[in-house]
C-alpha cells in the first residue's frame, strides 16, 4: 500500500515539475528535457504490465494535456512501457527481469544502458510522432540525441540525489 | 471458442497497448490537422489553474519590461489620436461601447509555446468573456495566432509558429495577396508563398494581414521581408518574413472578434451550393 501511495506521488510530482519547469526550458531554442520518463524508469514491475502500461498511456495523457500535444507522449509512454521487459532482459540480463527496489545497488554501466534505452526509444518515439514524416529523418534524429543527452543527465541527476537514504 | 479467448487472455498486454497506441495516435493525428475540436487540451479547469498559478509568479520577472512594451504602445497610439486630422461627431468612449463590427478583449497570455512544431498558447479569457473558435489574436506589433479551443475561462490558441495555421497576407505597398506559412524552423522568421511575379518585392517591405479571412481584421502589421526568391515553378514569390513580434516573449495580446464572421460564413457558404 504504501508503495502505491508513493508511485502515485511520484506521478503527480514528475507531472508537475514537467510541465511547469522543465518544459520552458528552450536550451538553444529548442531542446526540452522529459523527465517524466523517470516514472516508467522506475516503476516497479512484478506481475503488473497491464496497470503499468495504463498508467503510463495516464502519465503521457497528462503530459499532453498540459503542454496541448494531442496524443504524442501517451504514444511514447505507452510504447515505452510496452518494451520495457525487453530493454530490461537485455540491460540487467535474465537474471534481473523481475528486478524491484534494489534500483540503485545494481552497477552503474547496467544502470546507464537501461536509461538510455529507455529514453532513447521514448524521445525517438515523441519526435517521430510530433513531426510524423518520415522525410525530417535527420531533424528527428538530431532531436532525439540532443534532449536525449538532456533528459539522461537530469535522470541520473534525480536517481542519485534520492538514492543515499535508501541505503 | 475457448481458444479464441485464451488467447486473448494469454496477449491481453499486447491488446491493452494495441489499443492505447491507437487511441493515442488519433489524438495526434488530430494535433497534426487544424481544428478538430481536440478532447485533449490545456484550456481546463486544472491546467488552467495551475498555469494561472505559474504564470502569477512569472510574471513579476518580466514587469519592467513588459511595463515599458505597453507604454510603448500607447504612446504610439496617443500620437494617432493627437495627430488625427478629421473629428468624430461623437467621443468613443471605450472599445466595448463602440460600435463597429470588431470586438476587442483584452487577455493575458499564461502558457507560450514556440519550440514544438505545433504551437498552442493559452490565454485567460475564455466563454464567459464570449470568447470561441476562430478569432483573430493580436498583440500591440504584429499577428499572435488564432483562437481554438474554449473553456469557461482559458482558451487555447494556434500560434502563428504552428505548421497547420495558414493566414491571408499581403505587401502593404502593392496590396498582392499571399499566404503565411510556418516551417518550423526559427520563432521568428514565417514564409509567404503565392505572391505573383510581378509584384514589386523590395528586402524590408511591410507584410500586413489582407483582410480576407473573416478572422483577422485588414492591415495588422506582421512582419518584414529579409529574403525572397522565386520558386521553382518561376511564377510566385517566396519570401522570408521577420516577425514583428517576439514570439519568445509574449504577455498582454488583445483578441478580436468580428462581429460580421457570422453573416460571411452564410453567404460564402450559400455560394459554394
Amino acid at each position: 500500500m504504501n508503495s502505491t501511495l508513493k508511485i502515485i506521488l511520484r506521478f503527480i510530482v514528475l507531472v508537475f515539475l514537467q510541465v511547469t519547469i522543465f518544459n520552458y526550458v528552450n536550451f538553444l531554442g529548442y531542446i526540452n528535457p522529459y523527465i517524466y520518463v523517470l516514472f516508467l524508469v522506475l516503476f516497479p514491475l512484478r506481475n503488473n504490465k497491464s496497470v503499468f502500461i495504463i498508467s503510463a498511456f495516464l502519465l503521457g495523457l497528462s503530459v499532453d494535456m498540459f503542454s496541448d500535444t494531442g496524443g504524442i507522449h501517451a504514444g511514447a509512454s505507452v510504447f515505452v512501457a510496452y518494451i520495457r521487459p525487453i530493454i530490461s532482459k537485455f540491460s540487467f540480463g535474465t537474471l534481473n527481469e523481475m528486478y524491484s527496489v534494489k534500483f540503485n545497488s545494481v552497477e552503474f554501466s547496467k544502470r546507464l544502458t537501461y536509461i538510455t534505452l529507455i529514453v532513447a526509444n521514448h524521445h525517438l518515439m515523441v519526435y517521430f510522432l510530433e513531426f510524423f514524416n518520415f522525410s525530417h529523418i535527420l531533424t528527428i534524429l538530431k532531436y532525439t540525441f540532443l534532449s536525449g543527452i538532456f533528459s539522461i543527465t537530469l535522470i541520473f541527476l534525480i536517481t542519485f540525489l534520492f538514492s543515499s537514504k535508501n541505503k | 471458442m475457448q481458444q479464441i479467448v485464451n488467447f486473448f487472455i494469454r496477449k491481453k498486454t499486447f491488446f491493452l497497448f494495441l489499443l492505447l497506441f491507437a487511441i493515442s495516435l488519433v489524438f495526434t493525428i488530430q494535433y497534426h490537422s487544424y481544428h478538430r475540436s481536440r478532447f485533449v487540451n490545456s484550456a481546463n479547469f486544472l491546467s488552467g489553474g495551475i498555469f494561472s498559478t505559474t504564470n502569477s509568479i512569472n510574471s513579476y520577472f518580466g514587469l519592467k519590461e513588459q511595463n515599458l512594451k505597453l507604454q510603448q504602445e500607447n504612446s504610439r497610439l496617443k500620437s494617432l489620436v493627437y495627430n488625427q486630422t478629421q473629428t468624430h461627431d461623437s467621443a468613443i468612449i471605450d472599445t466595448t461601447s463602440y460600435n463597429g463590427i470588431y470586438k476587442v478583449t483584452p487577455a493575458i497570455i499564461y502558457k507560450n509555446d514556440y519550440s514544438k512544431n505545433n504551437n498552442v498558447l493559452l490565454i485567460n479569457k475564455g466563454k464567459n468573456d464570449s470568447i470561441s473558435q476562430d478569432y483573430a489574436v493580436v498583440s500591440d506589433l504584429g499577428i499572435v495566432g488564432i483562437t481554438d479551443n474554449s473553456s469557461s475561462k482559458f482558451s487555447t490558441v494556434l500560434s502563428v509558429l504552428n505548421t497547420n495555421v495558414l493566414i491571408s497576407a499581403k505587401l502593404k505597398k502593392s496590396n498582392h495577396f499571399g499566404t503565411i506559412s510556418w516551417d518550423a524552423k526559427s520563432p521568428s522568421l514565417v514564409n509567404l508563398t503565392e505572391i505573383p511575379k510581378v509584384a514589386p518585392v523590395k528586402l524590408g517591405d511591410t507584410i500586413v494581414t489582407s483582410g480576407r479571412s473573416a478572422i483577422f481584421p485588414k492591415n495588422i502589421s506582421i512582419g518584414e521581408v529579409v529574403d525572397f526568391n522565386i520558386d521553382k515553378a518561376g511564377n510566385f514569390y517566396k519570401l522570408k518574413v521577420k516577425l514583428f513580434n517576439d514570439m519568445t516573449s509574449l504577455n498582454h495580446v488583445y483578441v478580436i472578434e468580428n462581429k460580421d464572421k457570422a453573416a460571411i460564413m452564410e453567404l460564402l457558404n450559400g455560394n459554394n451550393e
